[in-house]
């Protein structure tokens, strides 16, 4: 699936100019950094509620290719601005972390090997 | 071990070499070489807009000398882990990197106030952070664990009041 999927969530896209036809092979759910640094081995949509640079600075580190922040939160704009410079797309869902998901893996996306 | 810088009284040692690096780790620390490329930054308290930069510069360096993928991602997520440990733990600190055409040595040395028990702080889970740096997200108790995990070898040196280095090898030949 592409990330332009992440509209079953009913979601915002928060970085129109980005890329939205990039391929997502699979995807990881968590609000913990160090979990996400552990589990993210290959390219990999993120859905979290953490909305802070720090989630985008990951990007830097691991191969995120997209990021949904989920239960309604929303960045700073200074923080959308981070990930306007990196081309990373950035949507925002009011759906619940597990509703988002369920949604994604029913629709065939696959959760990371970790 | 070799590479120990001598030890304070009550300074405490955890060293983690996986296995089959014994030697080259050895031989590392035994001759260092002169470093093809040093890079070094500092991580200043609590300064989580900045924090992550250092080892994001890191990482594009080793990207344009050519490292593949699978050992950019480890050394990105052991010196990420590492320069958030600085930033969250201690009163501010510095890192430093050489890179070897085999192999990256990455130091943290941080100005205190130290780490009181080693062993217990590398048991997943385990955590002292505070409100605001849990609230970012960090603060799972992985962090320690997840730079074991990265890298060929691990040594960190500290004390309660001290401060506190952490030092790590991760070779570029081999299979991830």
């Amino acid at each position: 699936m592409t990330i332009l999927n992440a509209h079953l969530l009913d979601a915002e896209v928060l970085t129109p100019e980005a890329d939205l036809d990039v391929e997502v092979p699979c995807a990881f759910s968590s609000d913990l950094i160090s979990d996400i640094l552990m589990c993210t081995k290959e390219p990999t949509l993120l859905l979290t509620g953490l909305t802070n640079n720090q989630v985008i600075r990951l990007s830097d580190m691991i191969d995120i290719v997209g990021i949904v922040f989920v239960r309604g939160k929303r960045p700073l704009d200074e923080v959308i601005e981070m990930a306007r410079e990196r081309s990373l797309p950035l949507f925002c869902s009011n759906l619940t972390m597990y509703r988002s998901s369920g949604l994604l893996f029913n629709a065939g996306l696959r959760s990371c090997k970790i | 071990m070799p590479g120990c810088e001598a030890a304070k009284s009550e300074m405490a040692e955890f060293w983690h070499i996986h296995e089959g690096f014994e030697e080259a780790v050895k031989k590392h620390f035994a001759e260092p070489p002169e470093a093809d490329v040093s890079l070094d930054s500092l991580i200043p308290e609590k300064d989580f807009n900045s924090a992550g930069k250092g080892s994001a510069d890191v990482k594009n360096l080793l990207k344009r000398l050519g490292v593949n993928p699978e050992i950019l991602r480890r050394v990105a997520v052991a010196a990420y882990e590492a320069e958030i440990n600085v930033a969250a733990h201690s009163s501010g600190g510095a890192m430093l990197s050489h890179v070897y055409p085999d192999l990256i040595h990455m130091i943290f040395q941080d100005n205190g106030p130290g780490i009181g028990n080693i062993e217990q702080a590398m048991v997943p889970g385990y955590s002292t952070a505070d409100d605001m740096v849990r609230e970012m997200g960090f603060g799972a108790g992985l962090g320690l664990p997840n730079i074991k995990k990265n890298t060929d070898a691990l040594h960190i040196s500290s004390a309660a009041g001290d401060t506190t280095t952490l030092e790590f090898l991760i070779f570029f030949r081999q299979d991830g």
